[in-house]
C-alpha cells in the first residue's frame, strides 16, 4: 500500500516539475521584454544602458536554468511577482479570487453530488420505465448543451422572467443557485447515468441474490448492498469532472459576471496580463494533478486489487 | 435507433453547411438597419439581429464555419495523434519514454485552460483557437494509438511482416495503421462535440471566431447584451450548437452500443 503511494507520489513530482517548466517557459515566450516593461511604468525612458542594467539587476541574463531555479524557489514561497496592469502582487490578486471559484465549484459538486445520486438511484429503481426514460434524455441533452447557454437560458428564465434569482454578480446566496446549476448539470445528469449502469450490473451479482433471500428490504439492499460497489467507477471518472469543473468555471463566471479565478484568467487574456495567466494556469493544473492523484490513491484504499501498471 | 437519429442531425446539418448559399434566405453579413431586431416575418424567417442581419441565414452559414473548424481541428489532433502515437509504439525505448512523458505533460492540464494560455500567447482570432486546441487535443489520441500499436506489436501477422524484411514505414503504414485506425474511428466522432463545445466555448469568450463572422459561439455572445429585449438571439445559435453536438453524441453512443453490445451512456472515456 504505501509503496504504492509512494511511486504515486514520486511520479508526481517529475510531472509538476514539468508543469513548472511550461509555466516558466510561458512567460519567456511572451511579447514584451520585462525589464522595458519595468521601467515604462516607474516613468523612465528605456535607453539600451538603463535596460541593459536593470537586466543585469533582475537577473535576466543569467543562464535559464538558474533564472528557473530562483523563479522556482519564489513560486514555492507564492510569490508569482507583480501584475503588468495594477502592479500589484499577483498572488495577492489571486487569493482575493480564489475563495469565489472554490465557493461556486463546492456548491457545484454538491449538486453534482445530490442529483446524480437522487436520479441514478431512481432511475435504477424505476429500470427501462418512464423515470428512467427521463434519464436517459436528459444525460444525452446534459452531455450536449454548452454551459454558457444553459446560463443564459436560466438567467432569461429564473431572473428576467421569474425574477427569483439575481442576474450577475455574487452577494449572497441566492447569487450562488443559477451559476452551481450551470456548471454542474451536464456532469450531475451523465454522472447519474453511469450510476444506474453500475447498480444495475451490481444488481445482477450473486451476493444480491443473497441479500435478497435473508429478506432484506429492497431499498436496504439498494443502499447498504448494491451503492458502495455501484459508486466505485464513478470514482474514477471524478478526476474528470473536476478537469470539467475547472474549465467550466471559466465561461461560467464569465456568464455570471463571477469574480472567480476563471474570469480572471479571460480577462488577463484579453489585457495581455501574462503574469497573471502564468500563475493563473500553474494553480489549477497543480490542483487538477494533485486531485487526480487523490482520486487514484483513493480508488486503491477501496480496491486493494487495483495495481500500478507499468505506464 | 440513437446512431440513425444521430447521423440525420449531422449529415442534416452538414448539407446545411456545404450548400449555405442556396439554403439561406439572405446574407448573412448584409446589414439592413431598417429591420433591426425584428421578430420571424416572410424575408426574416427567424427575425433579425441588432444590426438587422438576418439571424436564420447566420444560422446557416454558422453551421458551415462552426462544423467546419471543428471538423478541422479534430482532422489536425488526430493527424498529429496517430502519427505520434505510431512512431512513439513503434519505436519503443527513450524516444517512447520521451513522447509519452509530452502527452503526460499536455494531459496534466485541463484541455480548455490549457488552450486558453496558448491563445494567450498567439493572440485571440479562430484560427489561433483552431490551433490552440488541436495542440491540446492531440495527447489523448497519441496515447491510445501508442497503447493500440504496442498491444499488437506481439502479433503473428506482425512477425510475419518484419520477417519478410518489411522497412519501418512500410510496417507503419501499411501493417500497424489499419489495425489501429478502427477503434480511433468510433472514438472521433464522440469527440468532435467536445471540439465544437469548446471552439464555440472560444468564440463565445472573444477568443475565437470575432463578430461579423458568423460563428455560433460569437453569435450568442453578440447577442448576449440584448438578450432580455430579443430572446431569440441567443436562442436560435445556443439551440443550434445542442442539435449538433447531441448529433454527434447519438452517433457516438450508437456505436459503443453495437460493440459492446449494452447500453451505456456514460461520460466520455477520455482525459478532460
Amino acid at each position: 500500500m504505501f509503496s504504492y503511494f509512494g511511486k504515486r507520489l514520486l511520479f508526481l513530482i517529475p510531472l509538476w516539475l514539468g508543469i513548472s517548466l511550461i509555466a516558466f517557459f510561458f512567460l519567456q515566450l511572451t511579447p514584451g521584454d520585462p525589464a522595458e516593461i519595468l521601467l515604462r511604468k516607474e516613468g523612465i525612458e528605456p535607453t539600451p544602458e538603463a535596460l541593459q542594467s536593470l537586466r543585469r539587476e533582475l537577473g535576466l541574463e543569467d543562464a535559464f536554468y538558474i533564472q528557473y531555479g530562483r523563479w522556482l524557489w519564489k513560486v514555492i514561497q507564492l510569490d508569482f511577482g507583480t501584475s503588468y496592469r495594477t502592479g500589484e502582487s499577483v498572488a495577492k490578486e489571486i487569493f482575493r479570487r480564489l475563495p469565489a471559484t472554490l465557493e461556486l465549484t463546492s456548491v457545484a459538486f454538491l449538486f453534482i453530488v445530490i442529483l446524480a445520486l437522487s436520479i441514478g438511484l431512481l432511475s435504477t429503481l424505476r429500470e427501462h420505465r418512464t423515470f428512467d426514460r427521463i434519464g436517459l434524455i436528459l444525460a444525452i441533452i446534459g452531455a450536449s448543451i454548452p454551459g454558457f447557454w444553459l446560463g443564459l437560458l436560466l438567467i432569461y428564465l429564473f431572473s428576467v422572467k421569474l425574477g427569483w434569482f439575481p442576474v450577475m454578480g455574487r452577494a449572497g446566496l441566492s447569487y450562488i443557485v443559477l451559476p452551481a446549476i450551470t456548471l454542474g448539470f451536464g456532469a450531475a445528469v451523465t454522472q447519474a447515468r453511469l450510476l444506474r449502469t453500475s447498480l444495475t450490473e451490481v444488481l445482477r451479482k450473486d451476493f444480491i441474490t443473497v441479500a435478497r433471500a435473508k429478506g432484506l428490504s429492497q431499498a436496504r439492499i439498494l443502499l447498504r448492498h448494491a451503492l458502495p460497489n455501484g459508486l466505485l467507477p464513478l470514482l474514477t471518472t471524478l478526476g474528470m469532472v473536476l478537469g470539467r469543473l475547472l474549465a467550466g468555471a471559466v465561461i461560467v463566471e464569465t456568464v455570471f459576471a463571477w469574480p472567480g479565478i476563471g474570469r480572471m484568467a479571460i480577462e488577463a487574456i484579453l489585457q495581455r496580463d501574462y503574469p497573471i495567466i502564468q500563475a493563473y494556469v500553474l494553480l489549477t493544473a497543480t490542483i487538477f494533478v494533485f486531485v487526480n492523484l487523490c482520486v487514484d490513491v483513493g480508488y486503491r484504499l477501496l480496491d486493494p486489487r487495483i495495481e500500478l501498471d507499468s505506464q | 435507433m440513437m446512431k440513425s437519429a444521430g447521423l440525420i442531425i449531422i449529415v442534416s446539418f452538414l448539407a446545411l453547411g456545404l450548400f449555405a448559399p442556396d439554403f439561406a434566405p439572405n446574407s448573412p453579413l448584409a446589414l439592413n438597419l431598417k429591420h433591426r431586431l425584428e421578430g420571424p416575418s416572410k424575408t426574416y424567417p427567424l427575425g433579425t439581429d441588432n444590426l438587422g442581419r438576418c439571424l436564420l441565414s447566420r444560422i446557416i452559414f454558422g453551421a458551415r464555419m462552426t462544423l467546419g473548424t471543428a471538423l478541422l481541428t479534430q482532422m489536425i489532433a488526430l493527424i498529429i495523434g496517430i502519427s505520434i502515437g505510431l512512431l512513439s509504439g513503434y519505436r519503443g525505448s527513450r524516444l517512447d519514454f520521451l513522447l509519452m512523458r509530452v502527452v503526460d505533460l499536455t494531459l496534466a492540464f485541463p484541455s480548455l485552460i490549457l488552450a486558453l494560455v496558448i491563445i494567450s500567447l498567439l493572440g485571440p482570432g479562430l484560427n489561433n483557437a483552431m490551433i490552440a486546441y488541436a495542440l491540446v487535443h492531440w495527447a489523448y489520441y497519441a496515447r491510445l494509438v501508442r497503447g493500440l500499436v504496442i498491444e499488437i506489436k506481439g502479433r503473428q501477422f506482425i512477425e510475419a511482416a518484419r520477417a519478410l524484411g518489411a522497412g519501418p514505414l512500410h510496417m507503419i503504414l501499411r501493417h500497424y495503421l489499419p489495425n489501429i485506425l478502427s477503434p480511433i474511428l468510433v472514438l472521433a466522432p464522440l469527440d468532435i462535440g467536445r471540439v465544437i463545445f469548446a471552439l464555440s466555448g472560444l468564440s463565445f469568450l472573444g477568443l475565437g471566431a470575432q463578430p461579423p463572422d458568423p460563428e455560433w459561439g460569437a453569435m450568442l455572445s453578440e447577442g448576449r447584451p440584448l438578450f432580455t429585449t430579443a430572446p431569440h438571439l441567443m436562442l436560435f445559435p445556443g439551440l443550434a450548437i445542442l442539435i449538433t453536438v447531441m448529433g454527434f453524441n447519438l452517433i457516438g453512443e450508437g456505436l459503443i452500443q453495437e460493440r459492446r453490445g449494452v447500453s451505456k451512456f456514460q461520460d466520455k472515456p477520455m482525459a478532460p
